[in-house]
């Protein structure tokens, strides 16, 4: 902060505003949360304490490999597959996306119309665009009903709600224009005259867009990541609408937590699910330096 | 650039704004009830049984406006806890009271001060329905009902002037079955886990609703006789648990609900033939033309029960407005709006007053409908001749066998419910 003064003051002023917003709503909350994770509680007041019980109960019986996995590990597990699964198809069709976009579609007028396009189903809440599904997945669905009578199956197909199928259709259906954006973003600022360069080069297609269009686009591939990784590990509408509330999610353990009032059980949760989440960011910076690319 | 629009000038207004937004935040801080003239009354609940027309006509009668705060029943229990001052009046249920009465936030309510306490339903005050005793198990209202004070945290085994909730409506609750679908009589609580209903059937993801339904299923299948449902101990606790696990591991449910809407959308679309279901979501499946029947069974009804709570700040003229509010929600109209929901109207002699005879018949006296049977939105729900699911108030309300709980493990019950949900 001294330096930014020393260097020109206006600048130091212009940060303030953001910075308190900063403080006040996003790192006191954080740390109140990290302190009442050491709270105890009971069934109406949470009691100012330094135990370990709400971590300790979390990890309780994980040790024991002789027993089935417990409920935490149960949990992250299923929670890393969605999110591994909704990462990988979010990022191959946003990808081919912007890349359409950013390349296919010359003119800018017919980008800007197209790029809203996709924006489209964002005007509407995102509950709404998972309930659609329902009766298109369901028993007696659409989808179903087209499956039984072309013959395609006898009897209707089950797993396509309230499942896990669902809740990736879901998700990639949610979050994939979080993966168009960035993507679309770099590779705009690509500049034209390289690829003419690796064209002139003796490059065929794929390889330009390998050593090329891939590396340059690595900004916006990571940025799309970290949106759609940090959504999917902190969900647990989608899950619990989609996967009919039989498939387990750290979000709705603390959601349900935090509406029996077990605030310092929700804080420990919330605050091992954070860790956990800037890991995986920090990995995926570690990979790029996303300051030096942008 | 354009004149009136400069950078300046375009700053001052969106300041304006600003101050303007937070200044209607800030007002909202105060309880609404000061303003002299129309007095509005912020209602905290579920506000399932509330619709339009009772605002309408609480208006035309007596001038109260009332805004609704809605909220699940586990918010509203967490609102009164954390924001005690953020509504004039509270929908609660009598099985939150163990948590809630302690913490001292809730006032004691004066009996003296409503017209009708004297006709309040036995079954609140005395847990009697005609004169016979009812199931008691879990937190029956009579258990929780009676303050030693005004401003007391404790509980009166013997009745007192001041209650915990002035008593408004109340009902029995079953599963709900699509006959249509399943095609044979269901008689009891152990159906919801019979394996012919693999992957149609479905139960509430609220734990100490659902673990009471749960502990009807576990009865019923001849498992366990617990000494109390209502008040389960750890090992009574993991064994219903377990038992739930192993049938969702072996895809019993096709679903859990949380939500009233969610529970008619499974039943309505036939994703789900049986299920733990609230009596207005029946309702409003059956609205849709498709059968749905709130199935009586022979171990017994659930039974849960509401009422009005005040803040414990609440004093002056904002207590005479509630209470007014309150004695004007037993005065009949209300009631007879409730029972035509299919709920129960804490008095019953005004409710009375307000509903034609033949609807009084059909909904609680049990008798077959001798005219088309309307919801109060004007919808048809039963055609002449039906006659209402379980019969007349004394047959379901007398076959109580429990009432939603809080129980002493409750923590270590959402933990284990929690996990049944994880497995």
């Amino acid at each position: 902060m001294m330096k930014f003064l020393k260097l020109k003051p206006s600048v130091g002023l212009l940060s303030i505003p953001y910075s308190l917003i900063f403080i006040f709503f996003f790192f006191i909350p954080l740390i109140l949360t990290f302190i009442i994770s050491f709270w105890d509680y009971n069934e109406y007041s949470i009691i100012p304490d330094f135990i370990f019980e709400n971590y300790s109960y979390i990890f309780k019986d994980c040790l024991n490999f002789k027993k089935d996995m417990c409920v935490t590990f149960k949990t992250y597990l299923s929670t890393f597959i969605f999110c591994f699964i909704t990462w990988f198809f979010t990022l191959i069709i946003g990808f081919f996306v912007a890349y359409f976009l950013a390349f296919y579609v010359n003119s800018i007028t017919w980008q800007i119309v197209l790029f809203l396009l996709c924006t489209i189903p964002f005007w509407t809440s995102n509950v709404i665009r998972m309930i659609s599904w329902i009766p298109l997945l369901g028993r007696n669905g659409l989808v179903n009903d087209f499956l039984l009578s072309t013959g395609l199956v006898d009897a209707p197909q089950e797993w396509l709600l309230y499942s896990g199928f669902s809740i990736v259709l879901a998700f990639v259906h949610l979050y994939t224009l979080f993966m168009i954006v960035p993507i679309f973003n770099s590779m705009m600022r690509i500049d034209k005259s390289i690829i003419e360069a690796a064209y002139d080069n003796g490059a065929n297609g794929l390889q330009i867009l390998w050593n090329v269009i891939i590396p340059l686009c690595k900004p916006g591939i990571v940025i799309g990541s970290i949106f759609v990784i940090t959504v999917v590990m902190g969900d647990f509408i989608t899950i619990g609408i989609m996967g009919g509330q039989q498939i387990p999610s750290i979000g709705k353990i603390i959601y349900v937590e935090m509406s029996y009032l077990q605030l310092p059980a929700a804080a420990a949760n919330a605050v091992i699910l954070l860790a956990l989440t800037l890991l995986i960011i920090w990995i995926m910076t570690k990979m790029i330096d996303i300051r030096k690319e942008l | 650039m354009k004149k009136g629009l400069t950078r300046r000038n375009m700053l001052k207004t969106s300041t304006a704004a600003i101050g303007a937004v937070a200044g209607a935040g800030l007002l909202k801080g105060f309880p609404a009830i000061h303003a002299a003239d129309a007095p509005v009354i912020r209602y905290l609940g579920t506000a399932v049984n509330m619709g339009d027309a009772v605002q309408k006509r609480l208006f035309d009668d007596t001038g109260i406006k009332v805004k609704f705060i809605v909220k699940t029943t586990d918010e509203v229990v967490k609102t009164i806890f954390t924001q005690p001052n953020s509504f004039d009046i509270v929908d609660s249920e009598y099985f939150s009271m163990p948590k809630l009465v302690p913490s001292g936030n809730l006032l004691g309510m004066d009996t003296k001060r409503i017209k009708e306490w004297d006709n309040v339903t036995s079954a609140f005050t005395k847990g009697e329905v005609a004169g016979k005793k009812i199931g008691d198990q879990g937190t029956a209202p009579k258990k929780v009902m009676y303050l030693k004070g005004a401003k007391s945290k404790e509980f009166a085994s013997e009745p007192t002037q001041y209650v915990t909730l002035i008593p408004t409506v109340y009902n029995a609750d079953t599963l709900g079955i699509r006959p249509d679908l399943i095609k044979r009589p269901i008689s009891s609580w152990a159906e919801l886990l019979n394996p012919e209903f693999k992957g149609k059937a479905s139960i509430l993801n609220i734990p100490s609703i659902g673990i009471m339904d749960a502990a009807m299923v576990v009865e019923a299948m001849g498992e366990y006789k617990y000494p109390d449902k209502g008040n389960m101990t750890k090992e009574e606790i993991d064994l219903t648990m377990k038992i739930f696990t192993e049938a969702k591991k072996a895809g019993q449910f096709r679903a859990f609900w949380s939500d009233f809407n969610e529970s008619v959308n499974l039943m309505a679309s036939g994703e789900v033939v049986i299920q733990s279901m609230w009596s207005p979501a029946i309702t409003a499946v059956r609205t849709k033309g498709i059968p749905c029947v709130y199935q009586p069974l022979k171990e017994g009804y659930r039974a849960w029960a509401a009422g009005f709570g005040l803040p414990s700040t609440t004093k002056g003229r904002q207590a005479d407005i509630c209470y007014e509010f309150i004695n004007w929600y037993l005065s009949g109209w209300v009631g007879a709006y409730l029972n035509r929901q299919g709920y129960y109207s804490a008095v019953i002699p005004t409710a009375k007053k307000y509903m034609e005879a033949y609807e009084w018949d059909y909904w609680m006296m049990g008798k077959p409908a001798t005219a088309d049977i309307m919801s109060p939105e004007g919808k048809k729900l039963a055609s002449k001749g039906e006659v209402r699911d379980g019969g007349s108030y004394e047959a379901r309300m007398g076959g109580v066998a429990c009432w939603n709980a809080t129980m002493d493990e409750n923590k270590y019950m959402v933990r284990k419910w929690n996990e049944m949900i994880a497995s």
